[in-house]
């Protein structure tokens, strides 16, 4: 999933100066998942907003909803009927969630709450980490399972650099090295043989942004059409 | 035109390398005082390239100027701050200037040094860095293009023979060889038991091995290295013989030390010379070369 935090509360203060009415958007999937953009931190923001404005004795209403997803057109019409009369939206989404709600919405001002992280999976209790950088040719069969271009931070495809220590990888100690998680999965499964081979370089031309995709069912529907 | 650094490997039994470091900025009066000092007594000097991640002068730059002075330079070029394509404009430029023996390294990332902020590249990997060598000598570019006139380079690399896990770093030094390095300059060793086992694994291919030395000023300085320097191990006794030097003799001892390894490694037989790294104390290596008799 995304992973996202909330940016600080005076950075959200001050993007939003000037605004009187503003509309928090909270977006259900992710970011609720990773307590960052879901329903209860659209109450929460809301409310330190309304107080901050309270004790700067600004004049401001702050309304707040959360739809399903928004990255997602049909979700996004939802809003239509809560979105009038606001003078700014404060989107709670990822990245992508912003601007699709900017687009759906392009007279409305759209501002993000959130810094959004990384693709990660959910490591332990309030805990986060990247495990994918879309890089558009996955690898992890001859890894197993472990990504060299995510875990390691120089993206190496061929084994481990000097800097591994102990198992760990020279950007940070904290950080376990993927090169000696590569070699020890590897080893349990018997598939050692996959470091032999020399993996040539990356395609980088594959992650030419922006990215767009259209389902193999989609693409011979619309060369019907 | 075969390199000088490859005909020494051909001519004699134990080769030596040392180093220098471009400085920051243009003043380069010391940098070619140490060329100057060390040209004639060492088969070659390497050129770091942006080291520890700090912005420094071009390792081609250098090794120009190593090369006008009549001395052997040898280029290290990093994955970390050019894609393939520079790393190829930078092969080419150096296969011009005839400067032929090429280093190739991952390079550090960019956190541990002075633009922290910077875009890390690592576009290639060392491995696939050497491969791209190997192509450009037979007249190609890494896209498979023709080339107008082949390089004639001679390919190194590097290995940690004291990384923890080991296995790891000995499947890597594998495809090194396979892909096409001639030589290697290990990472620093100071435990030659350790770097003994080693060199019965490494032996088994047909490449030249270098140990790498780099002097210890100070037994703070060897404690510290054991503890945040990645793949070097002084042992205890080293330390304590450091650590044993009268006020002031410290550097004496250790030049000591490095000469006495320089010379077990030599009448040994363990490998097929040393790479001296005498980080800051460039102007001791003629003492080194001379404890080492």
């Amino acid at each position: 999933m995304i992973v996202a935090e909330r940016k600080s509360i005076d950075q959200i203060d001050a993007m939003i100066e000037g605004f009187e009415k503003i509309l928090v958007v909270g977006c259900g999937t992710c970011v609720a998942v990773c307590m960052a953009g879901g329903e209860k931190e659209g109450e929460l923001l809301s409310a330190e907003l309304r107080m901050k404005a309270k004790l700067a004795s600004k004049q401001r209403v702050v309304d707040e909803i959360t739809i399903t997803r928004q990255c997602d057109k049909e979700y996004l019409d939802e809003l239509s009927k809560h979105a009038e009369g606001y003078d700014a939206i404060l989107s709670m989404a990822c990245g992508a969630g912003v601007q699709l709600l900017a687009e759906r919405y392009d007279e409305k001002i759209v501002l993000p709450a959130l810094n959004t992280l990384f693709i990660g999976v959910a490591e332990g209790a309030g805990v986060w980490t990247q495990r994918c950088m879309a890089c558009h040719d996955c690898v992890l069969d001859q890894t197993g399972g472990v990504c060299p271009m995510t875990i390691c931070p120089k993206n190496l495809l061929n084994g481990p650099c000097g800097g591994t220590n102990g198992g760990k990888c020279e950007v940070d100690s904290e950080k376990d090295c993927a090169w000696t998680l590569i070699y020890q999965k590897l080893k349990k499964l018997g598939r050692l043989d996959y470091l032999r081979k020399i993996q040539p370089p990356k395609d980088y031309s594959l992650m030419t942004k922006p990215g767009r995709h259209t389902h193999a069912a989609f693409k011979e529907t619309q060369a019907e059409e | 035109m075969v390199a000088a650094l490859e005909q020494a490997f051909s001519q004699s039994d134990f080769v030596v390398t040392g180093e220098v470091g471009p400085p920051k900025g243009t003043d380069v009066g010391e940098l070619i005082e140490h060329i100057d000092l060390l040209k004639d007594k060492v088969d070659g000097l390497n050129v770091t390239d942006n080291q520890s991640s700090v912005m420094r002068i071009s390792s081609l730059a250098v090794c120009r100027l190593i090369k006008d002075r009549g001395g052997e330079p040898i280029l290290q070029l990093t994955c970390r701050d050019r894609n393939r394509m520079a790393l190829q404009s930078e092969l080419l430029a150096a296969a011009i200037q005839g400067i032929h023996n090429v280093l190739c390294l991952t390079g550090d990332y960019t956190s541990v040094g002075d633009h922290p902020q910077c875009k890390p590249v690592f576009d290639l990997d060392s491995v696939q860095l050497l491969q791209t060598v190997g192509l450009m000598n037979q007249g190609k570019d890494l896209a498979g293009n023709e080339m107008q006139g082949a390089t004639d380079l001679f390919p190194g690399a590097v290995v940690t023979p004291e990384a923890d896990p080991i296995e790891p770093q000995m499947l890597k030094f594998e495809k090194k060889v396979a892909a096409g390095a001639r030589f290697f300059q290990t990472q620093a060793v100071y435990d030659l038991d350790n770097f003994k086992r080693f060199m019965e694994q490494a032996r088994k291919h047909d490449v030249k091995i270098m140990a790498g030395l780099v002097l210890l000023v100070s037994a703070g300085m060897a404690r510290y290295m054991n503890k945040n320097v990645p793949g070097i191990f002084v042992p205890d006794a080293l330390i304590k013989e450091m650590a044993a030097a009268e006020k002031g003799k410290a550097v004496s001892v250790g030049i000591q030390v490095m000469g006495r390894m320089i010379r077990q490694l030599r009448d040994e037989k363990v490998c097929d010379g040393v790479h001296i790294m005498a980080i800051g104390k460039e102007d001791r290596v003629p003492d080194i070369l001379k404890a080492a008799e």
